[in-house]
């Protein structure tokens, strides 16, 4: 029974082609996989995959998820405009926001928002196409719902050989980003 | 808490029948590789949303363990095919959804005549006809038991997780070949399209049973291909094995020819719905959470028994009497359980949530006069957890 108390709903929102349901799939493995704990995945799957806001959630729980869709996102993570536009209003009040800084704009009335240079951080460790990993460095370090090793396995298992090393590194820059939020 | 190793699916190995261990899986995956742990031989299909990744991940598995793959021209070859790999001793397998299902129906019935064993997975899509190809429905449930002409019995399991879609798709496989009948896993797109831990045993602990041979050799005596035992199952022999066997859509007696009788027909059909009417009972599946006391029980199965078990939880934690019966196999329809749970008295009513407008409903209100609430969605969306609880608060 996934009551209000133990469940914990993510959601990560971006366009096709950024990595999104990879990185919910990631975060899925690292939970139910490696922490021992019980998560759920499923994604938007229709023409709006292409071009415009895409979504995958990934819902976690120390006990069996029921429902497997994100009701009241405890973590939005954003990638594209449009995505923060449509899934921002799903969020939980007090909740993690945390959106590209050059691909999001967000409203005046945004607070407490975590607001990182994921694409720029990626092209200065090689390649923007880790921006997703940067991102899901960025939700472990700020939310702590799944453990950097677990995340990390999860990576190992999944990846390829040629890509695992700047993942790791991405992963690790996302991570320090967020402490360096929460330090300042 | 994992007792076995933990692996990932993304480079199964090539070679490996079952990928023991555990897995986070899609719930297309984990049906194609239940399927290919049973022991699957020939897979014939045709590409459909939401079922085709079933059929990717059996094309790029199935080939490289000496089973075949063929993609056909469309699903009535696909049925084709998969009835007559059966014939020559195959465990066979297609996987669809609503418009190729119906255009399975007429040799669907040419299967349960011929009493091939053939699995076929339905993932549910929105319907009728094309409908919303990306998203949920159930409304093929009362298909999948009445779509092919005339009378005949078939097995319906309707798996509600990952886990579920490979376990059941393993039994639907042994049921096959037990009761000699096509055997549905009528899926729905959001368990399809799901991803979840999936546990995937030892091969040992798959339990796996073949079909029943014939008890002499080829030359002993003439093959009666289709005289049943006294478990109404006829024993089977497979083109290539030397026995002389006749197969037929007409109806036939126990050579298998022809027999233009209304006393063969008679007896033919009643055995080909008795074989699976009389093992109702072992055949039929469900899963009870907090039935004993319940005035209300909530009757759901696939995607929308989530819903209902969280909204039954809730329902409880109100202090409410409440509680979930998810029919595990539509078909035969858990309907013994039922009958009883009416009979001792405290259910009240029934409510049933599903993505169809009242297709289980029916089979509920065909047992009893006990009120009987429905909660259907059209398709494209499942009942919510808040939709439930508020019927169960009225």
């Amino acid at each position: 029974m996934n009551s209000a108390a133990t469940n914990y709903q993510v959601r990560f929102g971006g366009v096709g082609g950024q990595g999104i349901v990879l990185v919910a799939r990631l975060l899925g493995i690292a939970a139910s996989l490696f922490d021992g704990k019980e998560a759920v995945c499923t994604q938007s799957y229709g023409p709006e995959a292409r071009g415009g806001a895409a979504k995958a959630d990934v819902v976690i729980s120390d006990d069996a998820v029921d429902y497997p869709f994100v009701t009241e996102a405890d973590a939005l993570a954003v990638l594209f405009q449009d995505a923060y536009t449509k899934f921002r209003p799903q969020m939980r009040p007090g909740g993690t926001l945390i959106v590209d800084a050059d691909l999001v704009r967000l409203s005046d009335e945004e607070t407490n928002a975590i607001v990182i240079p994921a694409i720029k951080i990626a092209e200065g460790l090689g390649s923007k196409i880790v921006a997703n990993i940067v991102m899901l460095g960025c939700l472990v370090g700020s939310t702590g719902i799944v453990s950097r090793e677990s995340v990390e396995e999860a990576i190992r298992s999944t990846v390829k050989e040629h890509v695992l090393d700047l993942d790791l590194k991405a992963l690790d820059a996302g991570i320090k980003f967020a402490q360096g939020e929460a330090a300042a | 808490m994992a007792a076995s190793p933990a692996k990932n699916t993304s480079a199964p190995e090539a070679g490996t029948r079952v990928l023991t261990g555990d897995h986070f899986m899609l719930g297309d995956h984990a049906c194609a590789e239940g399927a290919i742990a049973a022991g699957l031989d020939f897979f014939g299909g045709y590409p459909i949303t939401p079922s085709t990744e079933i059929a990717e991940r059996v094309a790029r598995r199935l080939p490289a363990l000496g089973g075949k793959f063929v993609q056909m021209e469309d699903e009535l070859g696909s049925i084709a095919a998969i009835i007559g790999a059966s014939a020559a001793g195959a465990r066979s397998f297609t996987a669809t959804s609503g418009p190729g299902f119906s255009l399975m129906m007429e040799n669907i019935g040419l299967a349960a005549m011929m009493e091939l064993p053939c699995v076929i997975a339905d993932v549910q899509r929105a319907s009728p006809s094309t409908g919303l190809p990306t998203m949920v429905g159930q409304s093929d449930i009362l298909q999948a038991r009445w779509g092919s002409h005339g009378d005949y019995g078939i097995i319906a399991y309707c798996p509600a997780s990952p886990q579920e879609c490979f376990d059941l798709t393993v039994r639907a496989f042994n049921d096959a070949d037990r009761y000699r009948v096509p055997v549905f896993i009528l899926m729905d797109e959001i368990v399809g399209h799901m991803t979840e831990r999936v546990r995937i045993p030892e091969p040992e602990d798959l339990h796996l049973i073949g079909r029943k041979g014939p008890r002499h050799a080829p030359d002993a005596e003439p093959f009666l291909s289709f005289a049943p035992d006294e478990d109404m199952i006829p024993p089977i022999a497979h083109a290539g094995e030397g026995y002389r066997v006749h197969m037929t859509g007409l109806t036939h007696d126990e050579r298998g020819y022809p027999a233009m009788t209304a006393e063969v027909h008679n007896s033919l059909v009643n055995r080909l719905v008795d074989k699976i009417r009389l093992n109702a009972d072992d055949i039929a599946m469900y899963e009870e959470v907090d039935t004993e006391d319940a005035d209300t029980i909530v009757v759901a199965f696939g995607c929308t028994a989530r819903s209902a078990r969280h909204a039954v939880a809730q329902a409880r934690d109100e202090g409410l009497k409440c509680g979930l019966l998810r029919p595990i196999t539509v078909w035969p329809f858990p309907e013994t359980r039922i009958r009883e749970i009416i009979e001792v008295g405290n259910v009240k009513r029934f409510i049933v949530p599903e993505v169809n407008l009242g297709q289980l409903r029916r089979e509920i209100e065909r047992l009893t006069h006990l009120p009987v609430k429905r909660l259907n969605h059209a398709g494209g969306a499942m009942p919510s957890p808040d939709e439930i609880l508020e019927l169960i608060r009225t």
